[in-house]
């Protein structure tokens, strides 16, 4: 590696702007600047110093902070376009045409071109999900670009700096034949303000808070795990999310988790009681109507005998049972069962009599129809008889001739129904509706009339399971730490230098918060024959404000 | 007097407290001598222990309601944007201990007053908290997240008043185009605030039927006068008046009437203003600025950001997908808000990144503040009211 000798014998790295341990600029670039650049203490960044290889353009174009603005615009903008409409996941629809179809019909022509250009899931697009990984590598190689020689610089830095440097600060100010230590008295100061100082002979160098300087480094190695933790999810078995829709009463193999079992025992629907409520409530009740209260699924856990999804799963033993309640999900093993969802009332099973359609005698005893599970035959005694033939749990009208059934599920049952009677030979074919009862083969005697029906409720439930969930935590945690320690502490450097003829100079920088520094600098210099550092990059400094510096 | 009604005038309390407060910090950098800084002083000492005291009262409004509900009053937009108002007033408190800068509490109470203002003309009343709000997160995430947005809106003040201070009034450029946009866009939100009480004083609400983008019939209550009328909406209430338009399904007629309402009245005062003053706005405030360091405005700006935001990615992300976690099984789901929670935090990424690395101080640093607290108001605003999705509770 080249290197870069200083004046003051100190060897730096090639691309050094300031010297490491005097602080003299070394480049010609850095000798023409009024005010010495102090972003990173002007140490050789490799992005800065090589350009010649694929590598070096690569890690210059990503150590760019300018390159990783920009991707972090991109996201931006490209995340905002995503909440125009809402997303896939979030409207009705179970399928791509079915969205597409949604989209169209709820905001036109927009929306039919806002779904064909795939904004309509914009956050799981291979383009959103490459500019987070490009924003990723951005993140990795801009912070080593800097952290490294910043950490050397920072480590190299001598008490003593060349005069150059102090006079290239933003703070800065000198006064000749000043005969007394002054040097002595800064530090006394100094310490009472909680800086740390260094001396050697004639020079003095105040630091405070040096630790801030890394927060931001620390804060992306944060945000490093907590991406790298997101796409851990990729590894089998380390992440579920399914759903399922559990009816009461009703026992389901859970998905994503292998041998265990869900029962339904009962879904609670509360909403607060006016009367019974807290009373300071009673206007927002009656304004509103309703206000819910709970959403409950009560549930029992089992593991079967066989782990295999298909087939049996041999005999169930119970594990364990108790609630998943909005915000309080039911956890077993590394999985959480929420209550996402309900549809209330589903029908059950139907109850009905066989009448004469005239007179509307009974005739027999009422029988029951299961809606999940229908049986074929219906023995009602004395003789009377009925057959279920055919049912359609999802009626929704004739084609040909043909009845149609949409789903198994009993949103609208009909039954293709034969009634056997002791005084006809012939049984009579009634279809039966809600409400409505068709006669296929002719003018009926009998009839099928509705007397009771049950329903059930039906829980939506979302089985998650995320073994990254740690990984994001200390990701998470390491990234606040960074961010506060760099946002709530500065580093702030004072530099004193008195020569033998008794000619003081006096330096100061922080990298934040100049107020501050600059209130410290006062107290040094207070009561002293050195006058008040000036801003030399403040084009007000030298007018007059009553305000801002009077904090006592 | 029950908790609720120590709670509602506490909060008028502290509303006339911010009011007044307002007039002192104007006291207090009005006059342009030198030899009057002690008069300055004064007033500005009076300006603050006014404001301390109205926050007080915004403490007690807060604490009393939050007793009376048995939750944190953090709950619907009233709520949220009212304790918004005052984490505004705290953070201002804050700064002004650090920096004691008069101008800043004369922009940042009236920015207070006005969302406070706003607030109130949602649904005020104690409602209970319906399944997806029972948990202890409503208070950590939703306190938390409105503190780091007040603290970054201080940073907005700053940034508004370092460009009061130094655009130039005289010439015509796009900087005093800009900066008249924004004193226009607040009068226009006074404008909502008028409208609204104006209707509710003296406008009786009437029904229409109309048809929504399913295609489903649905009753809407107007409560100012239709100017849009919903998707094909018919008048329920007998001599209801029938809207100039009707729009589409995909826009909600109602919500476009009350935006329209706030221009009008706006507009209409925004002209009194100027009928009055005989400048632009901006040119009127623009002496109170004057006595105020730039370069010291632009560190409250950085200051308040710095400050702002750790708590802001605390509260409005990593709380949030806790509890997005514990309710909903997902730490992220891509919803409106959560999607504007991240725009926010990528946007004041950038620019603590353009200041550290491209030097983007003074003027540029003070439009992306600015910029910055349009985007909260934004995710508050826009994203609750128009952009469905999750959070939509008011």
């Amino acid at each position: 590696m080249k290197t870069l000798e200083c004046k003051c014998g100190h060897i730096n790295p090639e691309g050094t702007q300031l010297c490491e341990s005097c602080g003299r600029p070394l480049t010609e670039e850095a000798r023409n600047k009024p005010l010495a650049d102090m972003r990173y203490e002007g140490s050789a960044r490799r992005s800065q110093t090589y350009n010649k290889t694929i590598i070096d353009k690569v890690w210059n174009f990503f150590s760019s902070v300018k390159v990783g603005m920009w991707i972090i615009v991109a996201i931006l903008v490209a995340a905002a376009i995503g909440t125009i409409l809402p997303q896939v996941f979030y409207v009705p629809a179970n399928n791509a045409t079915e969205a597409a179809a949604y989209y169209e019909r709820v905001y036109g022509t927009f929306g039919k071109i806002y779904n064909d250009l795939g904004l309509s899931n914009l956050y799981s697009s291979w383009w959103f999900q490459g500019l987070i990984g490009l924003l990723g590598i951005s993140l990795i190689i801009a912070s080593l670009d800097r952290v490294i020689p910043l950490y050397k610089s920072l480590k190299k830095q001598k008490v003593r700096r060349h005069l150059s440097f102090l006079q290239r600060q933003r703070l800065f100010t000198k006064a000749e034949g000043v005969q007394e230590d002054v040097l002595t008295d800064a530090e006394k100061k100094l310490k009472e303000l909680k800086y740390t100082v260094r001396r050697e002979n004639g020079a003095l160098l105040a630091e405070k808070g040096r630790f801030s300087r890394w927060g931001p480094y620390v804060n992306h190695l944060g945000l490093i795990i907590f991406l790298g933790g997101v796409m851990f999810r990729a590894i089998p078995g380390w992440y579920v999310d399914e759903t399922m829709w559990l009816r009461e009463g009703e026992t389901l193999a859970v998905p994503g988790a292998p041998g265990y079992y869900l029962e339904n025992n009962s879904f609670e629907f509360d909403v607060y009681d006016p009367t019974d409520s807290n009373e300071v409530f009673s206007d927002a009740i009656e304004r509103v109507g309703t206000i819910a209260s709970n959403y409950q699924t009560n549930l029992t856990l089992y593991r079967g005998e066989n782990e295999e999804i298909t087939g049996d799963p041999g005999e169930l033993t119970e594990i364990t049972e108790g609630p998943t309640i909005v915000n309080k999900p039911f956890k077993f093993e590394s999985y959480n069962i929420y209550q996402m969802d309900f549809r209330l009332d589903e029908l059950r099973s139907m109850t009905f009599q066989l009448q004469d359609k005239e007179t509307e005698e009974a005739f027999g005893e009422q029988f029951t129809i299961d809606l999940v599970n229908p049986e074929s035959d219906y023995d009602l005694g004395d003789g009377y008889r009925v057959e279920l033939v055919n049912y359609y749990a999802d009626f929704t009208g004739f084609e040909d001739g043909e009845p149609q059934s949409k789903s198994p599920i009993p949103n609208n049952p009909a039954f293709l129904i034969r009634m056997f009677t002791p005084d006809n030979p012939q049984p009579e074919t009634s279809f039966v509706l809600i409400r409505e009862t068709i006669e296929p083969f002719g003018e009926n005697e009998y009839k099928i009339a509705f007397q009771s029906a049950e329903t059930r409720d039906i829980s939506g439930l979302t089985v998650r399971k995320d073994l990254t969930l740690p990984i994001l935590m200390v990701g998470g945690i390491i990234f606040m730490i960074g961010v506060v320690q760099g946002s709530y502490w500065n580093h702030r450097r004072i530099w004193l230098q008195q020569t033998e003829d008794g000619v003081v100079y006096v330096a100061g920088h922080t990298n934040k918060n100049w107020n501050s520094v600059k209130k410290d600098l006062h107290i040094v210099t207070k009561d002293t024959q050195i006058p008040r550092p000036v801003d030399q990059q403040d084009p007000e400094a030298d007018m007059d404000f009553d305000e801002g510096d009077e904090k006592s | 007097m029950s908790l609720v009604e120590i709670s509602s005038a506490a909060l008028y309390l502290a509303f006339v407290a911010y009011l007044l407060g307002t007039i002192f910090f104007g006291g207090a950098v009005k006059s342009a001598s030198k030899e009057k800084s002690a008069y300055n002083k004064r007033w500005g000492f009076y300006g603050i222990t006014i404001t301390v005291i109205g926050f007080i009262a915004n403490l007690v409004y807060f604490i009393t309601r939050w007793i009376a509900a048995g939750h944190a009053p953090v709950s619907n937009l009233f709520e949220f944007t009212a304790a918004f108002g005052m984490m505004i007033v705290g953070a201002f408190i804050l700064i002004y201990s650090m920096y004691r800068i008069a101008a800043l509490g004369l922009f940042a109470l009236p920015v207070a007053v006005i969302i406070i203002g706003y607030a109130s003309m949602f649904p005020t009343d104690v409602s209970p908290l319906i399944p997806a709000l029972q948990s202890h997160w409503l208070t950590i995430h939703v306190i938390t997240a409105a503190l780091g947005e007040a603290i970054l809106a201080i940073s907005a003040v700053a940034g508004l008043i370092w460009l009061l201070k130094n655009i130039d009034m005289t010439k015509k450029s796009k900087q005093r185009f800009w900066i008249e946009a924004v004193m226009y866009v607040l009068v226009v939100t006074i404008g909502f605030i008028v409208s609204t009480t104006v209707f509710s004083l003296t406008y009786e609400p009437v029904q229409y039927s109309y048809v929504n983008a399913e295609g489903n019939e649905s009753v809407i209550e107007y409560k100012k006068p239709a100017l849009f009328g919903m998707n094909e909406s018919q008048a329920i209430t007998e001599g209801a008046m029938e809207p100039l338009v009707n729009v589409p399904a995909l826009v909600n007629g109602n919500k476009l009437t009350t935006v329209v309402w706030s221009v009008i009245f706006g507009t209409i005062l925004y002209g009194l203003m100027r009928l009055v003053f005989r400048r632009r706005l901006a040119e009127v405030v623009q002496p109170f600025t004057k006595r105020t360091n730039s370069q010291l405005l632009d560190e409250i700006g950085y200051r308040s950001i710095l400050i702002g935001f750790p708590i802001f990615s605390l509260g409005a992300l990593i709380f949030a997908m806790i509890w997005a976690h514990e309710a909903w099984g997902r730490f992220w789901g891509w919803d409106p808000k959560e999607v504007w929670a991240l725009i926010t935090f990528l946007f004041y990424a950038v620019y603590l990144h353009l200041r550290l690395t491209k030097g983007w101080q003074g003027e540029k640093s003070a439009w992306l503040a600015l910029i910055g607290f349009i985007i909260i108001m934004f995710n508050l605003i826009v994203v609750n009211l128009i952009i469905a999705g999750l959070h939509s509770y008011a």
